[in-house]
C-alpha cells in the first residue's frame, strides 16, 4: 500500500516536471489512436448507416460479423497485423513492421467494427416512422437519410468514444507490431507495462493517471455533446 | 373547381390481400374532404397513396390532371404533405422543427416561421425542444410544420386523436382558416363524425378497403343514401 501511495506522489511530481519522453509517449499514443479512429470513422460510421438504414438480406450476416468484431482480442488482432506485415507476409514489403503505422493498422481493426457496429445500432434506433414523415414533408432520398443520421447523432458519438477508450487503452496489438521501441513506438499503455515490469512503480502510475485521464477528458466531451444534442 | 385528384380502379395489395380497392373517386381544388370508417377500411392506406408515400399495386392517380406512376417528381411531391396521428419530430427545438420542411426547399425561413408560430400558439415556446412537449403542443408543431410549407394538399390522418377538446378545437381551427384563406385541400381521416360534420364539405365512407358512399356533408348525414352510413352516423356497428 506504501508504495502505491508513494509511486502516487512521485507520479504527479513526474507530470508536472514537463519530463520530454513523458510528453513523447503522450504525444504519440495520442497520434496513433488519433489516427486510427479518424480513418475508423471515415469508414465505419457510412458503413454502420448504410447497414442500418438498408434490407439488404445479407444484413444478418455483415451484422454478426460486426459484432464479433466488436469483441476482438486486441491481441489476436495484433498477431494477424503481426504476421500481414512481417517480411514474409503478404504487406511486408511495405516495411510497416515495428512503426507507428503498424500500430494505427491494427487500431483501425480494433476500432472499425465497434465504430461500424454501434452506429448501425443507433440508426436502427431511430422511430421508423420519422423516414415517412421527413419524405411527406419532401425530402429527397438523401435528405431523409441525412434526417436519420441527425437522429442518431447521440448514439454515433457514443460509438466513436467508446472506439476511442478501446484503442487508447489497449496494449496487446500495439506491443506486437510496434514492439515498444523507445523513442519510436513507446506509447502509454507499453510504457506502463515495461515501467511495471523493471519496477519503475512512480513512472508507471504516472501514466496509468495520464490514460485514466485522457479516458475521462474523451468521456466528458462526449457527455457534453450528448447534452447539447439532446436538450 | 378543378379536379386535384382523379382516382380510377386504384387498388393496394399487401402480399394476398386487398387493403383498398376504390373504383372511382374525384377529389376537388380548395375542398375539406372528411373519410370516415372504422379502422382497417384503408383510409390511412389511402393518404399514403395520395402523398405517394407508397405505390398503387393498380389504378391510377391522377395529380392535377397528371396521371402519377412509379417515380413521381419531387416538385409534385413537395404540394402534398401529411399530418400523421401520432406526431414524429425532430430532436430540435420548435422553431427548427417547423422550419424543416423551408429547409428541404432551401427556402428562407424567417418571417413565414413566426408567423406560422404565432398562428398555432407556440411563439413562446420557439425555442423549446420540441421533445418535450405535450401531445397537444406536439401535433401542433406537426400542423405549424406542414402548413408553413404552404401545400397545394394537406392530409390529415387522425390528427387529433388521443388529444384533450381544448387542442382539438385549435387545430380544427387553424385547418379551417388555412383552407378558407390559402384555398389549400384539405384530405382528413377520422374516427370522430361529429369532427367530420364540423370541419368538411363532404364525407365519405370507407369499409373493407371500398369506398361505400361519397356525399356533401349535409347529405351524408341527413340523406344518407346506403343502410350501412346511415347505420354508421347512427353509431351502430357496421363491421
Amino acid at each position: 500500500m506504501d508504495e502505491l501511495v508513494t509511486g502516487f506522489f512521485q507520479a504527479i511530481q513526474l507530470i508536472f516536471s514537463l519530463d520530454p519522453a513523458l510528453y513523447e509517449i503522450i504525444s504519440l499514443s495520442l497520434s496513433v489512436s488519433g489516427t486510427a479512429l479518424a480513418i475508423s470513422v471515415v469508414i465505419g460510421v457510412p458503413v454502420g448507416a448504410a447497414l442500418g438504414l438498408s434490407r439488404v438480406r445479407a444484413r444478418g450476416f455483415i451484422t454478426a460479423l460486426l459484432y464479433t468484431g466488436m469483441g476482438l482480442p486486441p491481441v489476436v488482432v495484433g498477431l494477424f497485423v503481426y504476421l500481414m506485415l512481417s517480411r514474409s507476409g503478404p504487406f511486408g514489403v511495405l516495411g510497416w513492421l515495428f512503426t507507428p503505422s503498424a500500430m494505427i493498422v491494427a487500431q483501425v481493426i480494433i476500432a472499425f467494427p465497434l465504430v461500424a457496429g454501434l452506429t448501425m445500432t443507433a440508426v436502427q434506433g431511430v422511430d421508423s416512422s420519422l423516414r415517412l414523415q421527413v419524405r411527406s414533408l419532401g425530402a429527397t432520398r438523401w435528405q431523409e437519410t441525412w434526417a436519420v443520421l441527425r437522429e442518431a447523432r447521440l448514439g454515433v458519438v457514443a460509438a466513436i468514444v467508446a472506439a476511442f477508450g478501446g484503442i487508447v487503452s489497449e496494449v496487446g496489438a500495439v506491443m506486437l507490431v510496434g514492439g515498444n521501441i523507445d523513442g519510436k513506438t513507446r506509447v502509454l499503455t507499453t510504457a506502463i507495462v515495461l515501467n511495471t515490469r523493471t519496477g519503475e512503480f512512480a513512472a508507471a502510475i504516472a501514466l496509468g493517471i495520464i490514460l485514466l485521464a485522457l479516458a475521462f477528458i474523451a468521456n466528458v466531451a462526449m457527455l457534453q455533446l450528448q447534452r447539447r444534442a439532446g436538450d | 373547381m378543378s379536379a386535384v385528384y382523379q382516382i380510377e380502379h386504384l387498388k393496394k395489395n399487401y402480399g394476398d390481400r386487398t387493403v383498398l380497392d376504390i373504383d372511382e373517386l374525384q377529389i376537388q381544388a380548395g375542398e375539406i374532404l372528411a373519410l370516415v370508417g372504422p379502422s382497417g377500411a384503408g383510409k390511412s392506406t389511402l393518404l399514403r397513396l395520395l402523398n405517394f408515400l407508397e405505390t398503387a399495386t393498380q389504378g391510377t392517380i391522377a395529380y392535377s390532371g397528371v396521371a402519377q406512376n412509379g417515380n413521381v417528381p419531387i416538385a409534385t411531391r413537395r404540394q402534398i404533405t401529411t399530418v400523421f396521428q401520432r406526431p414524429v419530430l425532430l430532436r430540435a427545438n420548435v422553431r427548427d422543427n417547423v422550419a424543416y420542411g423551408l429547409g428541404l426547399r432551401g427556402m428562407n425561413v424567417d418571417g413565414s416561421v413566426d408567423a406560422m408560430l404565432d398562428r398555432v400558439g407556440l411563439k413562446s415556446l420557439a425555442r423549446a425542444m420540441a421533445h418535450k412537449l405535450s401531445g397537444g403542443e406536439m401535433q401542433r408543431v406537426a400542423l405549424a410544420r406542414a402548413l408553413v410549407i404552404d401545400p397545394q394538399v394537406l392530409l390529415l390522418d387522425e390528427p387529433t386523436a388521443n388529444l384533450d377538446p381544448y387542442n382539438v378545437g385549435l387545430i380544427e381551427e387553424i385547418v379551417r382558416r388555412h383552407n378558407r384563406e390559402r384555398g389549400t385541400t384539405v384530405i382528413l381521416v377520422t374516427h370522430n363524425v361529429f369532427q367530420a360534420k364540423r370541419l368538411a364539405h363532404r364525407v365519405g365512407l370507407m369499409l373493407s378497403g371500398k369506398l361505400i358512399e361519397i356525399q356533401n356533408t349535409s347529405a351524408f348525414f341527413d340523406f344518407p343514401s346506403d343502410p350501412r352510413t346511415a347505420a354508421f352516423v347512427r353509431g351502430e356497428m357496421v363491421y
